[in-house]
C-alpha cells in the first residue's frame, strides 16, 4: 500500500471506472484521498441538496395539483424603469450578481494556492459583497411583493395561494444560504489577509469555503429555472 | 496539469475564466427564453438544457469534480439520482390531487388580477 501511494504521481495515476471506485471504497483504509475538510464540506452539500430538491418537488408538487391558475412570474416580477415593466429584469440581474460572484471566488481559490495572500483575500471579499448585494436585492423584491403586489403565504390577488407559501419558503431558505456564505467567506477572508494559514502554508480552507459558494449558485441556477422561468 | 491526488485544485487560470464566460453567455441565453416569449415544449427544454449545462460547468469546473478522485465523484453525484424518484412520485400524486380537486369542487371560479391592481 506504501509504495501504491508514493507512485501516484499525477491525475493518470487515478484509479478509474468501477474497478477504481470500487477499490477506493472496498480496501479497509482511508476512501477519501481528499482533505477531510473538503469531503466534510461535500457531504453537507449532499445533504442541502437534498433539502433544497425536496423544497422544489414540493414546489412542483402543488404547482401541478392547483386549481387555480399560477400567477405568472414574468409578470408579478417585471420592473420598470420608468418606461413599460421589463419582465423578470431583477431576477435577471441578480442572476449575473451570483455568477459574477461565482467567478471571483474560483480565482480567489486559484490565489490562495499560489499563495498570494492579498489577492485572495480582496477577491473574497469581493465576493462577499456581491453575495450582500444579491442579499439586498432580495429584500427589495421581498418588500415589493409583499407590499405592492399584496403576496402573503396563505395567498395572493393573482391566483394560486400556494405561489406565496413556496416563493417565500425556496427564496427565503436560499437568501438565508447567502447570507450565511457573506459571513463565513468575510471570516475565512480575515482570517487569510492576518496570515493564519502562512506557517503551513496550507490555503485549502478557501477552496472548501469557495465550494459552499459555488454551491448556493448551483442552487440558484436551479430556483432560477423551475421557479421564475418555468 | 496539475494533479488531484494530494487533494489541491490548482489549475490555469484560463479554464475558469473561460467557464465564467460561459456562464454568462448561457445566462442571458436562460433569460432570452422569457423576454421573447417562448412557449410549450421549446420553452420547457431549452431551460432545461440552460440549467444543467450551467449546473455541469459550476460542478465539474467551479467545484473541481472533474479533477476529483472517482471514490468521492460517485458519493457526492450518485445519491441525488434517488430524487428523481421522489420527482416521479410527488408528479404522479399531484396530478391525482388535482383530478380529485377537480372531481369534488369543479372548475375554479377564481378570477386573478394582474400584478399591481391589488390596491
Amino acid at each position: 500500500m506504501a509504495s501504491e501511494m508514493t507512485d501516484t504521481g499525477g491525475a493518470a495515476a487515478l484509479p478509474q471506472g468501477l474497478s477504481g471506485f470500487a477499490r477506493d471504497w472496498t480496501a479497509d483504509r482511508q476512501t477519501f484521498h481528499v482533505p477531510w475538510g473538503k469531503a466534510m464540506m461535500w457531504i453537507f452539500l449532499l445533504s442541502d441538496t437534498f433539502i433544497f430538491s425536496l423544497f422544489l418537488t414540493s414546489y412542483m408538487n402543488v404547482r401541478m395539483s392547483t386549481r387555480v391558475p399560477w400567477p405568472n412570474p414574468s409578470e408579478v416580477f417585471a420592473l420598470s424603469f420608468g418606461g413599460d415593466p421589463i419582465p423578470l429584469i431583477l431576477i435577471a440581474i441578480m442572476t449575473f450578481i451570483l455568477i459574477t460572484s461565482s467567478g471571483t471566488m474560483a480565482l480567489a481559490v486559484n490565489y490562495g494556492y499560489r499563495g498570494d495572500r492579498a489577492k485572495t483575500a480582496a477577491l473574497m471579499f469581493v465576493t462577499a459583497a456581491f453575495g450582500a448585494t444579491f442579499v439586498g436585492m432580495q429584500a427589495f423584491e421581498w418588500m415589493k411583493l409583499i407590499v405592492d403586489e399584496g403576496v402573503r403565504p396563505w395567498g395572493n390577488p393573482m391566483g394560486a395561494a400556494q405561489f406565496g407559501s413556496t416563493f417565500f419558503m425556496i427564496t427565503g431558505f436560499h437568501g438565508f444560504h447567502v447570507s450565511c456564505g457573506v459571513i463565513y467567506l468575510a471570516v475565512i477572508a480575515l482570517k487569510v489577509l492576518r496570515g493564519d494559514y502562512e506557517a503551513s502554508g496550507n490555503y485549502e480552507v478557501v477552496e472548501i469555503a469557495g465550494l459552499y459558494w459555488h454551491f448556493v449558485d448551483l442552487v440558484w441556477v436551479f430556483i432560477f429555472a423551475f421557479f421564475y422561468l418555468w | 496539469m496539475a494533479t488531484a491526488s494530494e487533494g489541491h485544485q490548482q489549475h490555469p487560470l484560463a479554464i475558469y475564466l473561460w467557464v465564467w464566460v460561459l456562464l454568462f453567455v448561457l445566462s442571458a441565453f436562460s433569460y432570452m427564453v422569457d423576454y421573447i416569449g417562448l412557449q410549450g415544449y421549446l420553452r420547457w427544454s431549452l431551460i432545461l438544457i440552460f440549467m444543467l449545462a450551467k449546473a455541469g460547468f459550476i460542478i465539474a469546473v467551479f467545484m473541481h469534480m472533474a479533477w476529483e478522485r472517482i471514490a468521492l465523484i460517485y458519493a457526492i453525484l450518485g445519491p441525488p439520482v434517488l430524487l428523481l424518484f421522489a420527482i416521479g412520485f410527488f408528479a404522479l400524486e399531484g396530478d391525482y390531487t388535482l383530478l380529485t380537486r377537480l372531481d369534488f369542487f369543479g372548475e375554479t371560479t377564481f378570477v386573478p388580477s394582474h400584478p399591481g391592481e391589488a390596491h
